[in-house]
């Protein structure tokens, strides 16, 4: 859904100065790297420990959780300035912005809610009990479901758009980091960090369709944990992260089998693709770098120096 | 809610479908606080409790969607009671899994009691050696780091650093010695040297007298690099940094020291934790509340993974293979099949930030890197296990 949008986007407008967006966790700052020149063409002061980093649908707000600021920051992406905060609840990590991109729904990773904002009269709309820990944030394509995940709880909350409670519980392996739906919204993909596999449900049922493991040779299996994840533009892939096994697999999206495993800098965490969808950025904490990737051919092509522990990634199509 | 009930038995119907309430013990040997120099605050009277309490508290939201409700007993025996009595009595009140804080002595007596036969025990205070080789018992698991653990940490800094050449200075207590006696073992497994070694034997005020006495005392060590200290009450190691003859960081009980855990521990979502102990406890996180965390953890996982709470079902679960929980250390922590020990990485710190995390990168091992800390499978003496040749 987003991606459409995005394409539909680039269709009218030739994709000369695409950006990539990063959150450095460590300097509380943001990065923005030029898609075409792989550079980094400007840095922003943010709150502190930026964190989770999202656009608006029309690409003319930023938000940023500040998570040591308890606050997400809404920043103008033309200027770097800060426009004003939203009210977030205590230690915002992680956020997802509905389809009709009026309500944020935040992780408070200290509070174990989840926080539902509206961008427009920014006032807090509801709090919803989740476990403790929460820090995935998916969202259905229609928008109807919101699913929070807990890490210390392990379990992915279902929670109703309409009436904001949980409809049901989930549980995964241990450390569950990041929900994402499918495109089509019949998959609900979930990764769990120490648990060291990623869950599929099928979204209706909420049952498990499938397990997913990884083994890289000559790594660590304790070392193999699942982070970020992505699907393909052309939705036949699934890309994730794996933390300090340096990797990102590559997964078939239909036969959960992993494909194959992509090196890239140290503790890869989070993921964007261009909006032309031709390039992954993966953002890589401990070398303080974003890889990128080249989805065609499935080869890294760049590294490039950001800030210091670079945490979440994402993509501004620039209309030019 | 009701609605959620209902989801959650559609999506979990594998699980029970009435609620299960699942007993757990907290046992606690009091012991007299053994007297220090200093005059600073000593142990909190919750070490360790307070972690058992905030694990059940964190464990309750996984119960609350899967129906499981989590009952911590608490029973605290004072210095002038008898500990067996009381366990007994608790035992004997059906408590099947227990969370221990007792010296190595009264943990044996009660593991070796005919009614802890069928029950499973955490230990999250005795570093004992012994507990883990020769005294080892099938119905204990050891959440707290072994004293070898500790010492394997801190000698793979050493030798990361090339500072080979070590000088100790041991404290009079029992378990100074125990600490001075893995410390040397462990300096000669990672092929480092003792220089020179000393017993604390002053009696003295350090606290008046500290820059008198430690320069004379520690003038006729020969050169070394580091200044190794067993001292592990915190009796007179803390008047020992600055004030030595020769200019040389301190390290073992005092400076740089290996523990399980410390408040300085943040990375890793381990911040997360401090915070909600700090607000729990109001104080900060030691190495017992840790360990008496994430003995309930490691409970609560087996339980959801493994479907059943009872002791075998728990243990064996934790000895296996499929065991990775999640303990804010960056790697998953698992349980030792030969001896019950559990691995974990561990933090070497000061007062003020974490300086490494043992094992330091380039200590390999065939199976599990956090194997290089402690006692390895070839090296056990533990029989009860079932899993040495």
């Amino acid at each position: 859904m987003i991606r459409a949008l995005l394409l539909s986007t680039l269709l009218a407008t030739p994709a000369l100065a695409d950006e990539i967006w990063v959150t450095n966790e460590s300097d509380d700052t943001v990065s923005v790297i030029d898609v075409a020149t792989l550079a980094v063409k400007a840095t922003y002061p943010t709150g502190e420990r930026p964190r989770g980093i999202t656009f608006s649908r029309d690409f003319k707000k930023l938000y940023i959780c500040a998570s040591d600021s308890d606050a997400v920051e809404v920043m103008d992406p033309e200027t770097g300035a800060i426009l004003h905060d939203l009210p977030s609840g205590e230690d915002p990590e992680q956020f997802v912005l509905a389809p009709d991109d009026k309500l944020l729904y935040i992780a408070n990773e200290n509070d174990a809610v989840t926080t539902v904002v509206d961008t427009q009269s920014r006032k807090v709309v509801a709090q919803i009990d989740v476990g403790v820990e929460p820090e995935g944030m998916g969202i259905s394509p229609d928008g109807k479901v919101q699913v929070t995940t807990s890490e210390t709880t392990n379990m992915a909350h279902w929670i109703d758009t309409t009436t904001h409670q949980i409809v049901a519980n989930s549980l995964v392996d241990s450390r569950p980091r990041h929900a994402e739906f499918s495109p089509d919204g019949a998959e609900l993909w979930v990764s769990a960090e120490i648990g060291g596999t990623v869950t599929v449900f099928d979204a209706a049922t909420q049952t498990e369709k499938g397990k997913i493991a990884f083994e890289i040779p000559g790594i660590r299996p304790e070392k193999i944990q699942p982070v970020g994840m992505l699907f393909s533009p052309d939705r036949t892939k699934v890309f994730v992260a794996l933390g300090p096994a340096n990797h990102v697999a590559v997964i078939d999206a239909k036969t959960f089998t992993v494909e194959r495993y992509l090196m890239v800098g140290r503790r890869v965490w989070h993921l964007a693709l261009s909006p032309d969808g031709t390039k992954l950025f993966t953002t890589n904490g401990v070398s303080g770098d974003v890889t990128v990737i080249d989805v065609a051919a499935l080869e890294p092509l760049a590294t490039i120096k950001v800030g210091r522990f670079p945490w979440g990634a994402a993509a501004r199509p620039t209309p030019n | 809610m009701k609605n959620l009930v209902a989801s959650a038995f559609l999506v979990l119907a594998s699980q029970p479908l009435c609620a299960e309430t699942i007993r757990l013990d907290w046992l606690e040997r009091q012991v007299e606080p053994p007297p220090v120099l200093s005059n600073l605050a000593g142990d909190p009277a919750d070490l360790g409790l307070a972690g058992a309490r905030l694990s059940v508290t964190d464990i309750a939201t996984t119960g609350k969607f899967l129906k499981i409700d989590w009952d911590l007993h608490e029973t605290v025996v004072s210095p002038a009671d008898d500990f067996l009595t009381a366990a007994k009595k608790t035992l004997a009140e059906g408590a099947k899994v227990l969370i221990v804080r007792a010296p190595a002595a009264d943990l044996l007596a009660l593991a070796d009691l005919p009614e802890a036969k069928g029950a499973l025990i955490f230990n999250t205070s005795a570093p004992d050696q012994r507990l883990r080789d020769e005294d080892c018992r099938a119905n204990v698991l050891h959440a707290i780091p072994s004293l070898a653990m500790r010492t394997d940490a801190l000698a793979q800094m050493l030798l990361k650093k090339g500072w080979g050449h070590l000088a100790l200075i041991t404290g009079p207590q029992p378990e100074d010695r125990a600490f001075a006696d893995a410390l040397k073992a462990s300096l000669t497994k990672f092929g480092l040297s003792l220089a020179g070694e000393k017993d604390w034997p002053l009696t003295s005020d350090m606290r008046r007298s500290g820059a008198a006495e430690v320069p004379l005392f520690t003038q006729d060590l020969r050169d070394h690099d580091v200044l190794l200290v067993a001292d592990e009450r915190g009796d007179f190691a803390r008047y020992i940094p600055f004030n030595t003859w020769l200019p040389r960081p301190v390290a073992g009980s005092e400076g740089l020291s290996a523990k399980g855990w410390t408040e300085v521990v943040e990375d890793y979502g381990a911040a997360q934790l401090q915070d909600r102990f700090r607000v729990a406890a109001n104080r900060p996180m030691q190495d017992e509340d840790f360990a008496a965390w994430v003995a309930v953890a490691a409970i609560s996982d087996a339980r959801t993974r493994a479907g059943k709470a009872d002791p075998a079902t728990l243990r064996s679960f934790l000895l296996s293979d499929k065991a990775r929980i999640a303990a804010f250390l960056g790697q998953p922590v698992s349980f030792r099949p030969w001896d019950g020990q559990m691995r974990q990485p561990i933090p070497l710190v000061t007062d003020r930030a974490v300086v490494a995390m043992a094992p330091l990168e380039g200590f390999l091992h065939a199976e599990n890197e956090l194997d290089t800390l402690g006692t390895d499978r070839p090296e056990t003496l533990c029989k009860a296990f079932g899993a040495t040749p």
